[in-house]
């Protein structure tokens, strides 16, 4: 973590140190730390009910009860309020994706409000999401799983934000679209955009991903870049308990 | 003399007519009751003490400063929305992380509180409000006399009611409001401030339940209980219309109402119950209301 002493030019655009959370009275994290590059993908990887999608809510504020360190972008994350992890430039695709029934899929797009420039134009997201063009004026939760996923992930390219937090995106989808959100997510990577990914299809991530971060009892327990994955597959397969 | 089922059809269209009166009443309450509860999950108790301030802030207006009714059917709302709002950000908001009942008890405990010092100022009769100039006499529709003020009532909370409908169906503002009852926290999480959406919400709701009661000034007395003596009424509508549901309670607001006019025309001894008949039918038959989702 020595990434954390260098000048602001360096900076991470995500610093996360210590992290505690909890759920009422559960101790869910215990110390988490994690940095991530601009323009990184990075990975978290780990069993079940280990502390992944915590971290993530816990980044974006859905989790109020934290201690440590949240640096995003330069600027303290800890006293701001929900909607301002959104406005700083964090935009959060949650597992159980969020669409909106009382939304059409239109709506649903647009309904996160544009908090910097250089996110995608509608025009873009339709080249990118072709399935959601034809379906404008549906009732969001009509729409598959797949294409839910999809719209999830497009509402968020419209804001111009600078990070994505996505949580398993790829679960419960058939092979097809999870090799088309493959595709979205390193088109999405060319454009520089950072990504940091929940997935428990290691397969599926390590061919975008950077680097990862092992999870384990609410902890970092190690972290290596997407290189080393062939000789860390022992270590892989026992987190995961595979 | 015309007769539909043995009952002049005079008598009927009258009653018809005073049910579509109340319903038009009843549907502007339940809509700013269900659109407050879609939201904050809270049961506004003090929906019919704000109904009962707009009638009042009209009211004052005119005796203190010579405000007529125009301006009023303005400025009453306006006040009671600013004072749901002084409301909502002072104490109802610091409410929303405990169970929902102590919104329902504080909202309660207010709407006493309102009408107590109401009582203590003005008494429990009521006090009379003019009929505006332009609004005022009335028109022979040839089976039945019509005061124009009253049509006007019909007139006002369909377009009232419509255009709420409408801003909350059709406006990205509406969309925030839908999105925010389905899931608050995402949407927050989104960079949407919802709890200033709440604030908001309350006060629109509470506005709506003032322009009521500046409507209403005209057509019943002004007096600290008129709300009281209304809410509970509406509180059923609610419930046959569906918790929350903002189409079932503009549309159950006027069908309750006819109802209840075609009660007083058939079985007159009926027609102050027979809401409570029809709210406990449809529990048994339907629990969510009959525009209610089922959870």
């Amino acid at each position: 973590m020595t990434r954390a002493f260098h000048g602001s030019s360096a900076e991470p655009l995500l610093e996360v140190r210590d992290l505690n959370a909890w759920y009422a009275e559960s101790h869910a994290l215990h110390g988490v730390s994690l940095s991530v590059d601009r323009g990184e993908t990075i990975t978290l990887v780990g069993r079940n009910g280990v502390g992944k999608t915590t971290t993530l809510r816990a980044i974006i504020g859905l989790i109020r009860k934290r201690t440590g360190t949240i640096r995003f972008d330069g600027k303290d994350m800890m006293g701001v309020p929900l909607h301002g992890a959104a406005r700083a430039g964090i935009g959060f695709v949650p597992e159980e994706r969020g669409i909106f029934a009382t939304l059409t899929v239109d709506e649903n797009l647009v309904l996160p409000p544009v908090v910097a420039e250089g996110g995608m134009s509608l025009d873009e997201i339709f080249t990118l999401f072709p399935n959601l063009k034809e379906r404008r004026n549906s009732q969001g939760t009509r729409l598959s799983g797949g294409e839910q996923q999809m719209l999830a992930m497009a509402r968020m390219l419209r804001t111009g934000v600078k990070l994505l937090l996505l949580d398993e995106p790829t679960e419960g989808l058939a092979p097809v679209i999870v090799q088309r959100i493959g595709e979205v997510l390193a088109e999405l990577k060319k454009r520089g955009m950072t990504i940091l990914l929940v997935e428990q299809n290691f397969r599926f991530a390590s061919r975008i991903a950077d680097r990862f971060y092992l999870i384990d009892r609410g902890r970092v327990t190690s972290q290596f870049p997407v290189a080393e994955l062939a000789s860390r597959m022992d270590e892989m397969h026992e987190v995961l308990g595979v | 003399m015309t007769m539909v089922f043995g009952i002049p059809i005079q008598a009927l269209l009258g009653q018809l007519l005073v049910g579509l009166i109340n319903g038009s009443f009843y549907a502007m309450l339940s809509l700013g009751l269900a659109i407050i509860f879609g939201l904050l999950r809270v049961i506004n108790f003090a929906h019919g003490a704000q109904y009962m301030l707009g009638a009042f802030a009209g009211y004052l207006m005119l005796a203190w400063f010579g405000i007529g009714y125009w301006p009023a059917l303005i400025l009453a709302p306006l006040v009671v929305a600013v004072v749901g709002i002084v409301v909502e950000r002072f104490a109802l908001s610091r409410l929303y992380d405990l169970d929902p009942l102590y919104g329902l008890l504080f909202t309660f405990g207010l709407a006493l509180v309102i009408e107590g010092v109401f009582r203590y100022y003005y008494g429990v009769s009521g006090n009379p409000y003019p009929v505006p100039a332009l609004l005022a006499g009335g028109e022979n529709l040839g089976f039945m006399f019509l005061p124009i003020y009253r049509g006007w009532v019909v007139v006002a909370s369909l377009i009232v009611c419509l255009t709420t409908w409408l801003v909350i169906e059709r406006t990205k503002l509406g969309s925030y409001l839908r999105a925010a009852t389905e899931n608050p926290r995402l949407v927050q999480a989104f960079g949407i401030n919802v709890p200033l959406l709440l604030t908001l919400t309350y006060g629109l709701g509470s506005g709506l339940a003032g322009l009521a009661g500046i409507l209403a000034a005209p057509v019943y007395q002004v007096s600290p209980l008129m709300g009281s003596n209304l809410i509970i009424v509406v509180f059923a509508v609610v419930v046959v219309g569906g918790m929350g549901s903002i189409l079932g309670a503009i549309v159950t607001g006027y069908l309750l109402g006819l109802v209840e006019g075609l009660t007083k025309v058939f079985y007159p001894e009926a027609s102050s119950i027979v809401i409570f008949v029809v709210m406990a039918i449809v529990l048994l038959l339907r629990p969510a209301g009959l525009f209610g989702k089922d959870a």
